[in-house]
């Protein structure tokens, strides 16, 4: 598992996935766009009706996060990772639409796996729970779709030196799986 | 009697609403820090080292921890020879609220209907518990409480057969099927007894307890240390990328309960669980 810090610059291109390992502590810099429950359900729909998403699919990558408001003089309030999980079940249609990355916090489907696997994606984990650190790498903020869902609105993030860690590669490795068993065997190795 | 305004109330919740979602407690700071000194898993400190920048930064920059601030959990207990004037006592917590989350620039998580959704702006309304006690005083305590950690709670009915070790099982398989999802460290309160809705508020009721305390009985004091003990083997984790803290309490309530059942709920919370307590 490498230890170093390494810089990325989206958009997160199927060819620069594929250089991306389990276990990698990445920064990333570039434009992100915010979604979670309320707005994969309206986007999803949309396109049933031939309605097109708000932004450009291709090598975009979505961030899981429903931040608080700014305060007066501030880009935006607090702005960790949701449970992602909860949105596997539009998560494969919008990987096969484009849209490589994701960043949230917690276990995937597998059918998010076989998507992250088919279509050269990655699956970045940031700290649940460390919204006012995380909001620090977030330069600007645009609200660019659904105003009406508040805090589940779509909005244009640029990001710098974000700080994640690939949790889900384009080999279909999974740091929730392995992560805790080689802490398992250093563990037990030790108290033998 | 006592006459208090409720006016007074929704000053103090106003005020609670906001200090608690940018100040982590004492015990929990102490606790998450004690955690991280016997973290023996290399990336498990690395993210410790994070969580604790992260509640630091919140406290000097007063901004708020986590961007789930919660559904406003707020609990009164309220002396019998009090008598509340100026307004309906829960229009007045709702208010306090709805001011805490406006002025704090808090997130309003809060949905209308649980099937048509619909976001209610405010942050309204509070998950309200009253309890009436002895004396004049009203104690208020405000506990915003995240969804990630839980919507991986369980409650489960158990019959008086499934004994001491079933209750064991169940705490262990539901921390075991949250995994990295509650953003662990976790913090675990355990309702163990009463009814079906008791049995929930027993284990909401123990996470307010502050992290490092135990259950007075020995015997649920020694059973809350076995657990955590239990949990931290599991190497969950933090983030649930493999490491010692899974857990940084557990926290045990019980309540008597009926000749056929012994329910269990187990409510989970994450290394934001945010508690604060005023009397007036
Ligand atoms: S589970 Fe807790 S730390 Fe994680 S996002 Fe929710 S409130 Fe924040």
């Amino acid at each position: 598992m490498a230890e170093e810090l390494r810089r990325i610059q989206l958009p997160l291109t199927p060819e620069l996935a594929k250089t991306l390992h389990m276990g990698d502590n990445v920064l990333l810099t570039g434009t992100i766009y915010t979604a979670r429950d309320a707005a994969h359900e309206r986007m999803t729909e949309n396109l049933k009706k031939g309605i097109p998403l708000p932004f450009d699919p291709k090598d975009a990558t979505i961030y899981y996060v429903g931040p608080t408001p700014a305060e007066p003089g501030k880009v935006i309030g607090s702005a960790g990772p949701t449970t992602a999980g909860r949105m596997d079940k539009w998560a494969p249609e919008m990987i096969s639409l484009g849209a490589r990355g994701m960043i949230g916090k917690g276990k995937r489907s597998a059918s998010v796996i076989e998507a992250v696997k088919k279509y050269s994606g990655c699956y970045f984990g940031a700290i649940g729970g460390a919204g006012a650190l995380l909001a620090k790498h977030i330069k600007k903020c645009r609200l660019i779709a659904y105003e009406d869902l508040g805090p589940e609105a779509i909005r244009e993030l640029y990001v710098e030196d974000f700080p994640v860690t690939v949790i889900i590669d384009c080999e279909g490795n999974d740091l929730y799986k392995s992560g805790r068993a080689e802490y398992l065997k250093l563990h037990n190795e030790k108290k033998q | 009697m006592r006459d208090i305004d409720v006016s007074v109330i929704t000053d103090e919740i106003e005020k609670m609403c906001m200090h608690a979602n940018r100040h982590l407690p004492k015990d929990m700071q102490e606790g998450i820090k004690a955690c991280r000194a016997c973290e023996d898993g290399p990336i498990a400190c690395t993210i410790l080292d994070q969580i604790i920048d992260n509640f630091q930064t919140a406290d000097k920059e007063e901004v708020p921890i986590c961007q789930d601030t919660g559904m406003a959990c707020i609990f009164l207990e309220v002396g019998q020879e009090v008598h509340f004037t100026g307004g309906a006592l829960y229009d007045a917590i709702n208010e306090g609220v709805r001011r805490g989350y406006t002025k704090g620039y808090l997130r309003k998580s809060v949905e209308a209907d649980p099937i048509r959704r619909g976001n209610t702006g405010d942050n309204t309304p509070a998950m309200i518990t009253v309890d009436i006690v002895p004396g004049d005083k009203v104690k208020i305590t405000v506990a915003p409480k995240g969804f990630g950690s839980e919507n991986m709670s369980a409650l489960r009915m158990f019959k008086p057969s499934a004994g001491l070790q079933g209750i064991k099982d169940f705490i262990l398989e539901t921390v075991e099927n949250a995994g990295p999802n509650p953003c662990p460290p976790i913090v675990v309160g355990v309702g163990i007894g009463g009814n079906f809705d008791h049995v929930a508020l027993a284990a909401k009721k123990a996470l307010l307890r502050p992290v490092d305390s135990h259950n007075p009985d020995p015997f649920y004091a020694a059973l809350e240390d076995e657990m955590l003990e239990k949990i931290n083997e599991l190497g969950i984790g933090p983030q649930g990328l493999g490491g010692k803290t899974t857990a940084i309490g557990v926290n045990i309530e019980t309540l008597p309960t009926h000749i056929a059942g012994m329910p269990c709920a187990v409510n989970i919370s994450c290394h934001v669980t945010r508690h604060e307590t005023e009397v007036i």
